[in-house]
């Protein structure tokens, strides 16, 4: 989990204590090899695809995905990142800092957007994605690749590609990195 | 101070980096095919200008809407003022309007910060220059446009280390002159004010910094010349004798932009006074002249400051 997340989840200031390992690095490493073979699938082939990595927790599965999708298909497919603070709904109401750097080089318009996250919950993440794209132009198709379901949605928002599906507590929290994916919490 | 920006005098070293680092982050919004965001989608933001300005107002007022702020004009003229009532009573009733934020500009130093303590934490007061005291944002659009233009972006840890800027002009007079002090000194520039002595500040005491009045003496040593207006309208009387004489002694003539190594930044707050301060010649054609950035920068530097004050949830320390 990215620091950032890491600081705005309650309590604050607190430190990652896991509990559990979900998947090891081997395992992540295969889901993230059968996403790739999954999105070359869905859209036969990878022409036009585009990766849009959210800051922070995507940004490293974007490149890993990247690096597959290259071994696979030998196509270098154009990857971005995107900082959906400016865009939440829930800003106001904690503290939201822009310091992740938003850097689209590609114009999305008629493009297949991949969004790539590390872990998927109430989706409001998602939905500030989906506003800010229409910034940055009219893609033909956004789809979404997660490492982690870990479920709680609070808008109707699904994922097209899912390491893994993850129950969970609400008060829990989940820690993706390549090295493996955590669950456990925040303590003081 | 906590929800308001007075002066940069009032922020540490890092409240002046987290605003200017944040400052990139709306440089990049700024580029963007539709530039801007919903950060402050609902919220509204008053202008209460009771000097005259265009590029602050403007600059201001684009930065608000960039953020999807909605924007009032107080219109300072034709308002109750004039009927009589206090500034203090107007205040409130603009606070009681429910608006977010006030951006002040008024002749009078320190009103700004009377404003701020008055209204407490219900809205947030930013000042848009008060008379001799301050002009906060533009402190940070200068500071910003050279760490831009050293460094590439301001960054985390924005830094003008090793820069040796000369203040030139009336700093007496300017509000700008104090702000970017405080914040290129904040950021660990070198500072020489230059200036004749009828023109120089008479509260030196706590400003550490050394003073001259003599431009080409310490031209050579110079990374940045930044510029100020002469102000015709803020001197009361004449204390320059003679215009030829201040251009002699401190434009930016062609023949004085001959001596000066081409790496050398020009800035100035605007709106330049052509002949004076700076020769036509030398605005048009001179690289590292980098007022039109200055402008540009302005914009992202407000909405940093906007979206810190109202839409981060974060209060200035």
């Amino acid at each position: 989990m990215a620091d950032r997340e890491r600081r705005m989840t309650p309590p604050y200031g607190g430190v990652f204590v896991a509990r559990t390992t979900v998947l090891d690095a081997a395992q992540v490493h295969r889901a993230l090899t059968r996403i790739s073979h999954e999105i070359i699938e869905r859209n036969q082939g990878l022409e036009d695809v585009v990766l849009v990595a959210l800051q922070t927790g995507g940004v490293e599965i974007a490149r890993l995905l990247s690096r597959l999708l290259f071994e696979i298909e030998g196509v270098d497919v154009p990857t971005g990142t995107l900082d959906v603070a400016l865009y939440r709904d829930d800003i106001g109401l904690r503290p939201v800092m822009p310091e992740a750097e938003t850097d689209i080089q590609v114009d999305l318009g008629g493009k297949i957007v991949v969004l790539v996250d590390d872990v998927l919950f109430t989706g409001r993440t998602i939905r500030a994605a989906l506003d800010a794209l229409t910034d940055f132009g009219r893609p033909r198709a956004v789809q979404l690749a997660v490492v982690i379901d870990r479920g709680h949605r609070e808008l109707p928002i699904r994922p097209d590609f899912v390491g893994k599906n993850l129950p969970t507590r609400r008060d829990e929290v989940v820690d993706v990195n390549p090295e493996g994916v955590l669950l456990g919490e925040m303590r003081k | 101070m906590s929800n308001h920006l007075i002066k940069l005098a009032d922020l540490d070293r890092d409240a002046i980096r987290e605003l200017l680092h944040l400052t990139d982050r709306f440089v990049e919004v700024s580029q963007r095919p539709i530039p801007k965001v919903p950060a402050l989608r609902g919220r509204t933001i008053a202008m209460v200008f009771f000097e005259d300005s265009t590029r602050t107002r403007m600059s201001f007022d684009l930065a608000a809407k960039r953020l999807s702020a909605d924007v009032i004009d107080f219109p300072t003229h034709t308002s109750s003022l004039s009927k009589g009532e206090s500034l203090q009573d107007t205040v409130e009733t603009i606070a009681a309007l429910g608006v977010d934020a006030l951006v002040i500009r008024h002749a009078s130093s320190g009103l700004p910060g009377e404003i701020a303590e008055a209204v407490g934490e219900t809205i947030s007061v930013i000042n848009a220059g008060d008379g001799l005291n301050a002009h906060p944002t533009q402190g940070l659009l200068d500071a910003y446009t050279l760490c831009q233009h050293f460094h590439g972006a301001a960054g985390i840890e924005a830094s003008l280390s090793g820069i040796h800027v000369g203040i030139v002009g009336d700093v007496k007079h300017s509000r700008v002159a104090r702000s970017d002090l405080a914040v290129y000194r904040s950021l660990g520039a070198k500072v020489t004010i230059v200036a004749p002595p009828e023109l120089q500040p008479t509260d030196l005491d706590n400003w550490p910094v050394d003073i001259t009045d003599d431009l080409d003496e310490v031209l050579p040593s110079l990374d940045v010349v930044g510029l100020l207006r002469i102000q015709k309208e803020r001197m009361g009387q004449t204390v320059v004798n003679s215009i030829d004489d201040y251009i002699e002694r401190y434009g930016v003539t062609e023949s004085r932009a001959n001596r000066m190594n081409d790496n050398l930044v020009i800035l100035h707050p605007g709106p330049v006074n052509r002949g004076i301060e700076i020769a036509d010649t030398v605005l048009d054609k001179r690289p590292n002249v980098l007022i039109n950035q200055q402008v540009t920068n302005g914009v992202a530097v407000r909405m940093a400051v906007l979206f810190r004050l109202l839409g981060s949830g974060i209060e200035i320390d």
